[in-house]
């Protein structure tokens, strides 16, 4: 195929990562972005995904919520907040991507804690461990892998979701796929296909190797486990990841 | 006036000394009915589209999805690639995957379908995959003492007991789909979401950025209520129960 041994050709000149915003930099700016969205979204989400988890509370909340997430297109977002008072750029594409990013996490975060067998709580209460050493040493370790499981999904998510920003005007490495577009230069649209792409696998694979590590017990990759699905009466599926994008 | 300072591109003539631009005087609404009635033809055109993508993708996605699951049940040898690779095809950004069609299939809408097509078959055979494993396995035994055949135990066995499974896997790939159909914007076709990048290419015009954002999700809700009912009437006995 013609456009793609040029997009090899593209992406084996050393002048096009270097100069500036070149690859490096777009690269440096959609991780920069991405990292700042999961980061804010962590923040928001995990503390209500904790409360809600342990109080056994607003399901039916968190099941609204991602829902309805998923039937909001990410580009409607992205070019909402981009017309808003703050103004396209990255700021906007941040926000845009944080929002995106809290469903995911919250849901895994609610099931996770509300999953934890209650007579394991009562025992760990029996033994005298303290609301905060039940939450910090029983709790937090059993819902763990859902945890990280919407922590990765979140960030997958949101990594390959900010490339859809350089169509509203945003920065990252989606703009080699747009510029290579509106010039008609396939080779470099599909060398920047071919970052994105990769630098989402790749997020999904350290991520998985960072929660394969981090959770006690019986270790399991997460890559071939499969998706419960949501049974009658509505509980969310572990992975409710929104869309992938 | 302070939005002018957050907008980059306006800082340079947005000194006092120079004026304000047009743009920013005039009356820029979010939402805007006129506009609504003006364009009813060319949002019915793009609606249009939105809903054949989507219907395209989706029935195309469940006759690929279903033989799929049924392979992958038979074995872990089988259901450990075909969900190693959904997962990978899931990872794949949707704007990567449709630049990557773009050489082979063109400006058609062809490279959104297809695009489309692998999405929703990914969250298919997952959840149909699961549907299959949730039937207990002694009530397939039973089926196979009473004589039934392989092909009447997946009609009168399987499916019934995995409906709602499939049809939960259907709503979630109908909903998703019609949201990922926007992405299509980058070749031309993304139904609504021309209305989107359109408003956006039109100094900001927000009325039509709005009306497209808000036909995606009415669109969306619509599907699902629609599949939920179709659930109700397919799974007679599943009321029967609950009440």
């Amino acid at each position: 195929m013609n456009d793609f041994s040029r997009a090899i050709t593209y992406l084996n000149d050393p002048f096009n990562w270097s100069r500036p915003n070149g690859i490096t930099d777009l690269a440096l700016e959609h991780i920069g972005i991405s990292a700042v969205a999961v980061l804010a979204a962590m923040v928001v989400a995990l503390p209500i995904g904790v409360a809600l988890g342990t109080a056994r509370r607003g399901a039916g909340l968190v099941v609204v919520l991602s829902n309805v997430s998923r039937a909001i297109p990410t580009l409607a977002l992205l070019t909402l907040f981009a017309v808003s008072p703050i103004g396209f750029g990255n700021r906007a594409t941040t926000i845009a991507l944080a929002v995106f990013a809290i469903p995911p996490i919250l849901t895994n975060t609610f099931v996770g804690f509300r999953g934890v067998d209650a007579e394991v709580r009562e025992a760990a209460r029996g033994m005298g461990m303290s609301r905060a050493q039940v939450l910090g040493r029983v709790e937090l370790p059993l819902a763990l892998p859902l945890v990280t499981t919407g922590i990765r999904t979140a960030a997958v998510q949101v990594v390959a979701t900010a490339g859809l920003a350089a169509l509203v005007g945003g920065g990252g490495l989606g703009r080699l796929i747009n510029l290579g577009f509106g010039q008609q230069d396939y080779g470099v649209m599909i060398a920047g296909a071919i970052l994105v792409a990769g630098l989402a696998l790749l997020t999904e694979l350290l991520l998985a190797t960072v929660s394969w590590a981090v959770t006690p017990g019986p270790r399991r990759l997460p890559f071939l486990q499969v998706r419960t699905s949501p049974r009658a009466g509505g509980v969310p599926e572990p992975t409710a990841s929104g869309v992938p994008l | 006036m302070t939005s002018l300072a957050t907008r980059p591109l306006l800082d340079a003539v947005s000194d006092p000394a120079v004026g304000l631009l047009a743009v920013d005087e005039a009356p820029n609404p979010w939402f805007d009915p006129s506009y609504v009635t003006d364009n009813w033809d060319s949002i019915l055109t793009y609606t249009g589209e939105h809903v054949r993508l989507t219907v395209l993708a989706v029935v195309i996605g469940a006759a690929v999805a279903l033989p799929l699951a049924l392979l992958a049940r038979r074995s872990r040898y089988l259901s450990a690639p075909v969900l190693g690779l959904s997962t990978v095809v899931y990872t794949i950004p949707s704007l990567a995957l449709f630049a990557l069609l773009v050489p082979f299939t063109g400006l058609s809408s062809n490279t959104v379908l297809i695009g489309l097509v692998a999405y929703s078959l990914v969250i298919l055979v997952r959840n149909f995959l699961a549907g299959l494993q949730g039937v207990p396995a002694d009530v397939r035994e039973a089926a196979r003492g009473m004589g039934l055949s392989a092909a009447q135990t997946f009609w009168r066995v399987d499916l019934p007991l995995a409906l709602p499974a499939f049809m939960a896997g259907l709503r979630i790939a109908t909903v998703s789909t019609v949201a990922l159909t926007t992405v299509g914007v980058l070749v031309g076709h993304g139904g609504l979401g021309q209305l989107i990048t359109g408003g956006f290419a039109a100094n900001f015009y927000r009325a039509e950025i709005v009306t497209g954002a808000v036909g995606c999700v009415l669109l969306a809700l619509l599907a699902d209520v629609l599949l939920a009912g179709a659930e109700r009437v397919l799974t007679p006995w599943a009321r029967a129960v609950r009440t």
